[in-house]
């Protein structure tokens, strides 16, 4: 015990992490381990087939692809508002800057909604797009809409406070000796904020692949088409197929692990840079 | 003084000409950002209001006083109203753990606590089921004492404690560390307890990111949908809370009602950002700065 913990004066030790560990354990652990569990009680042949089948792997291609693609939005536009909110003045700044937390806030299923009555063909932006020939609601592009919604607090709050410490100082030696504005963004800038932005990203790209309430409005859900991942495990648990259901699940936990080491990594990264700076 | 207001412009000034773009890209790279921002934000949520009134006003209040919607709206409550405090709970007792005492394996809890923000809504909804539901672990063991979880309101109570789990703990781990220890150990060595400890020094010291990780578990125990839809079972009037009622309407055509009760919903996301904005301004940015959740 002694070379677990720290001596302390303070009390409340053991019966703080105790109910910590319990809590969790009921609550998450617990619960999480019945997916692996019931999983390996699945022939491996059997699981192999349930997730590579065609409408399986078609999923995962929307799922991830949508994802990144509005991830990448998230991170050119984020930056930019990032940019906008810390480095400009302009009037009603301070609500833009509190509603950015909107998708945050917003139920999914409302999100959802909202977005697919604007989007659909006599909606107040679908309209525009439509004598285009874009059709955003119903397709896979209305999968990519919903998840840059709520993807878009992400890259902008974890630049926000990294651009705020920027010392301007650098910036000015910059200037002094020679650099114009994009150079100086480019070269002294950029490299600071590099580590949050990638972090942004991979925050919205994580939350993209297991959204599912602001999808399932919009996308029109055909399978094969514009049918994402998680919606999968809902039509095997309607059909009753648990063991299908959960072998899916399974593999959607083991990429959100992944992609939570990857996130740990980078914010471990992000710290480092700006301590050095 | 004299020194300080003149000092003060000349400073701006100069930092206008060096260190700022020109007044042109400026007022671009504004529009741009607030163009996206009006596209992917404002208009939806403007749109979640305009629908919801578009019948009429008579039509909004029908939609959200019938019965089915007052059960939501009860649902709803009564599941944040457990879930919260729990949470509550637990956040403090996590960040007393580790914010206060040093003990390895620390990181590895950390990110545990981070779990639930990982794991897709879906998936938490399925985990129940595998284990509350007819074929589940305890499934033949709940039949034989007449106890329903999954397709009742304890499932819905659980679905939305797991999609909680991290909000307030991670708004008080780093605060909490922040702080430090010598006020606790100060009014220990002076002879107070542990729960006076925790009353009288911790808890008025972490009020602000005690309340910002409140209205954020708040909004999103109302919120929930996708963890919830799985374990709800969608029994009208029964295990319906108003995000799934919200779905019902919109899958019956009933697009007013359906916008009407959703216009709730945004209400609530609107007052809880007014909140978490006025907290904010309450924490002065050396105390610690409140993170984001993720």
């Amino acid at each position: 015990m002694s070379t677990f913990k720290q001596h302390s004066v303070l009390p409340g030790f053991n019966l703080a992490l105790g109910f910590t560990l319990l809590y969790l354990s009921l609550i998450v652990l617990i619960p999480l381990s019945a997916a692996f569990i019931r999983t390996a009680e699945l022939p491996w042949p059997q699981f192999w087939a349930t997730v590579t089948s065609p409408r399986v792997l078609a999923s995962y291609q929307l799922t991830f692809g949508a994802s990144f693609a509005a991830a990448l939005t998230n991170a050119a536009f984020g930056l930019l508002v990032a940019w906008v909110l810390v480095r400009y003045q302009f009037p009603g700044k301070r609500i833009v800057d509190a509603l950015i937390d909107l998708p945050f806030a917003l139920p999914t299923a409302v999100a959802g909604i909202a977005l697919t009555a604007l989007y659909a063909g006599n909606g107040w932006i679908g309209q525009f797009l439509e004598p285009l020939g874009i059709k955003v609601a119903f397709t896979p592009l209305g999968v990519y809409v919903a998840l840059t919604f709520i993807g878009l607090p992400f890259v902008v709050r974890t630049v926000q406070p990294v651009l705020e410490d920027i010392e301007t100082e650098l910036e000015e030696a910059a200037a002094m000796l020679g650099a114009n504005r994009l150079q100086t963004f480019l070269r002294i800038i950029f490299p600071t904020i590099f580590p949050a932005l990638m972090t942004g990203f991979a925050l919205a790209f994580a939350r993209a692949i297991g959204e599912y309430g602001s999808v399932i409005f919009i996308a029109g859900n055909m399978p094969m088409i514009s049918e994402i991942t998680p919606l999968l495990i809902i039509t095997k648990l309607e059909q009753y197929d648990y063991a299908g259901a959960t072998a899916i699940a399974v593999v959607m936990l083991l990429i959100s692990f992944v992609l939570l080491l990857i996130i740990n990594l980078l914010q471990w990264w992000s710290r480092r840079r700006n301590a050095l700076a | 003084m004299t020194t300080i207001t003149l000092s003060h412009p000349i400073k701006i000034q100069q930092q206008t000409i060096i260190t700022q773009e020109p007044a042109w890209v400026r007022w671009m790279l504004i529009g741009l950002a607030l163009t996206f921002l009006a596209l992917f934000l404002f208009v939806p949520l403007i749109s979640v209001f305009y629908e919801a009134l578009k019948k009429g006003v008579d039509v909004y209040f029908a939609a959200i006083t019938e019965p089915d919607a007052l059960a939501a709206i009860q649902l709803t409550l009564t599941a944040a109203a457990i879930a919260v405090p729990l949470n509550l709970v637990f956040g403090v007792a996590a960040a007393w753990a580790i914010a206060k005492f040093e003990f390895h394996g620390k990181n590895i809890l950390i990110t545990l606590i981070d779990l639930p923000f990982s794991v897709s809504p879906v998936v938490a909804g399925l985990i129940y089921v595998l284990v509350f539901g007819l074929q589940g672990w305890l499934g033949p063991w709940l039949i034989e004492h007449d106890l329903k979880i999954i397709f009742a309101v304890p499932g819905i109570v659980l679905a939305t404690i797991f999609v909680t789990v991290p909000f307030i703990a991670r708004e008080l781990i780093p605060l909490m560390q922040a702080q430090g220890t010598e006020e606790e150990e100060a009014a220990v060595v002076l002879g107070a307890s542990g729960w006076q400890t925790l009353w009288r020094i911790t808890l008025p010291n972490i009020k602000w990111g005690l309340l910002y990780g409140i209205i954020l578990c708040n909004a999103r125990a109302m919120g929930e949908f996708g963890a919830v839809s799985v374990v709800s079972g969608h029994i009208r009037g029964n295990t319906n809370t108003l995000p799934l009622h919200v779905e019902i309407l919109y899958n019956e055509y009933s697009y007013a009602a359906s916008f009407a009760v959703a216009s709730l919903l945004a209400l609530l996301a609107l007052i809880t950002l007014a909140i978490k904005t006025f907290v904010e301004s309450k924490v002065t940015p050396q105390k610690g700065k409140l993170s984001h959740e993720h």
